[in-house]
């Protein structure tokens, strides 16, 4: 693995806001708009003069939305590109988990910062789905760890030369990708900004707000998925083609199967997802995690 | 990274910890308040990142922010009188508490600059989180063992006691009654 310098970074930037980008063109496709919908929504919101709130919190707001994006940048610099990476850290994995928590307190505040009832019943719904999906995602996220006997990434992903991870952990693999959804705020865990209550933490954001909250969106959808990619399907491992194109067919790949299948989803509550979390899923991934340990321990 | 540059950072972190410290007090909002503290601690995580240790520094992150994220539902919910949704003092018993405060600020810093700390022997371990944890359970790990169940069951003990409800108001009186009967019904349908 080659550490890059930081010089690097704004070219990972743009790889990531590439992947949204390409998420939100296959949406509006599937959806039956046009592949350019998207462009024209940016563009109409980057005119869009901003709303002014009664009362708003704006530092925690603007902190809210914009964070998302810089959430995304952040768990993108431990996962490598082929064999290139902005930050070779040795506890990657646990990085990974701790920007994915960032997400809990920025969606918050965006809730928060409008000063509006919708906007703040949005970001309580998200704390509440946030309690249903981490501790399964942090369990998820230990099993290739296991596998590896490493808590660096690029140790996962050596250490799946041969077989991917994603064979012999599939529950942990699903687990992982149904919370990278969650912490997007997308498809079925999208409560937090449902029709319901009038968009929730998306009710009063406008202009470039509303663009960075809903780009932030799919930046971590698709931060998300790359990680899928260096956990379980082997990062750049790949017959004929170069390792960096490996990774982003295999992420763009992801991505798009996430894209499309939590659209098949209806909405979940997050009120009756925190049983379905603790009683159902997270027992299953801690059955994955022994399995893994038990193979670990024996092989 | 230069030696100059990462004492910089250093103290500049620790100068960003100290200052969100202070705007927990000063700001009128229990949401500010809350993640000025999360700021604080993040970059209290960051300093201990500087002492190669990743794990533990890392860690420090994301426990911190996930506490604060719970603790601002509880503060709006709890701190204040119509909760805490409008601007109010972060204040109460100022004299008290500035008080404790000042007197525990010079015990620890007296004591930081006053004890003879020892020099250093020998080089540092190739791998600092494992000989921190080494050398704060290593030979307490039967301590740890035991407090840890008892930690827990402490936990659930507390709450069963405080909750209102049992297992007959949700089962019925010949614990048969299914689905259970609950104000918040659950997912799984239990």
């Amino acid at each position: 693995m080659v550490t890059v310098s930081v010089a690097w970074a704004p070219l990972a930037l743009l790889l990531v806001v590439a992947a949204a980008w390409w998420a939100a063109c296959l949406d509006a496709v599937v959806s039956g708009g046009r592949w350019g919908a998207p462009a024209a929504e940016a563009a109409r919101l980057l005119r869009q003069r901003r709303r002014t709130l009664l009362a708003a919190d704006r530092l925690l707001w603007r902190l809210g939305g914009g964070g998302l994006l810089v959430a995304a940048l952040l768990m993108v610099a431990v996962i490598p590109l082929g064999r290139w990476t902005l930050s070779d850290l040795g506890v990657g994995v646990v990085w990974f988990n701790a920007m994915d928590v960032l997400v809990w307190a920025l969606v918050w505040m965006a809730g928060w910062g409008a000063n509006s009832t919708h906007a703040l019943v949005g970001g309580y719904r998200f704390l509440a789905q946030a309690l249903a999906y981490e501790l399964p995602l942090m369990f998820a996220l230990t099993a290739p760890a296991v596998g590896a006997g490493s808590l660096r990434v690029a140790d996962v992903i050596a250490a799946q030369h041969g077989l991917w991870f994603v064979v012999w952990m599939p529950v942990a693999f699903v687990v992982f990708c149904a919370c990278v959804v969650a912490f997007s705020v997308q498809g079925p865990f999208a409560a937090a900004a449902a029709a319901d209550i009038g968009g929730g933490v998306l009710a009063e954001v406008s202009g470039v707000d509303r663009l960075l909250l809903l780009a932030g969106r799919y930046a971590l959808l698709a931060a998300g998925s790359a990680f899928a990619v260096v956990a379980f399907f082997g990062g750049g491992d790949g017959p004929w083609l170069p390792d960096w194109v490996w990774t982003l067919v295999k992420t763009f790949a992801v991505l798009s199967v996430l894209v499309l299948v939590r659209r098949r989803v209806p909405l979940l509550r997050p009120d009756r997802l925190v049983e379905v979390g603790w009683v159902l899923v997270l027992p299953l991934t801690l059955l994955q995690l022994l399995v893994v340990s038990v193979v670990v321990v024996v092989r | 990274m230069t030696g100059v540059v990462q004492t910089v950072l250093f103290w500049g972190l620790g100068a960003v910890a100290v200052a969100a410290g202070v705007v927990v007090f000063r700001t009128d909002s229990m949401a500010r308040a809350t993640y000025a503290l999360a700021a604080s601690f993040v970059a209290v995580g960051a300093q201990v990142l500087f002492l190669h240790l990743d794990y533990v520094g890392v860690i420090v992150v994301l426990m911190m922010v996930m506490e604060m994220a719970v603790m601002a539902v509880y503060m709006v919910m709890f701190m204040g009188m119509n909760p805490a949704l409008m601007p109010m003092s972060m204040v109460h018993s100022r004299k008290t508490s500035l008080g404790v405060a000042a007197g525990a600020f010079i015990v620890l810093a007296g004591g930081a600059l006053l004890v003879p700390w020892p020099a250093r022997r020998g080089a540092p371990a190739v791998d600092l989180t494992v000989s921190l944890g080494q050398a704060t359970m290593g030979s307490k790990m039967l301590v740890m063992l035991v407090v840890s169940p008892v930690l827990f069951s402490t936990i659930v003990s507390a709450l069963v006691l405080a909750l209102p409800r049992s297992r007959y108001d949700r089962l019925g009186d010949d614990l048969r009654r299914r689905p259970a009967e609950d104000p918040q019904p659950g997912g799984v349908g239990r």
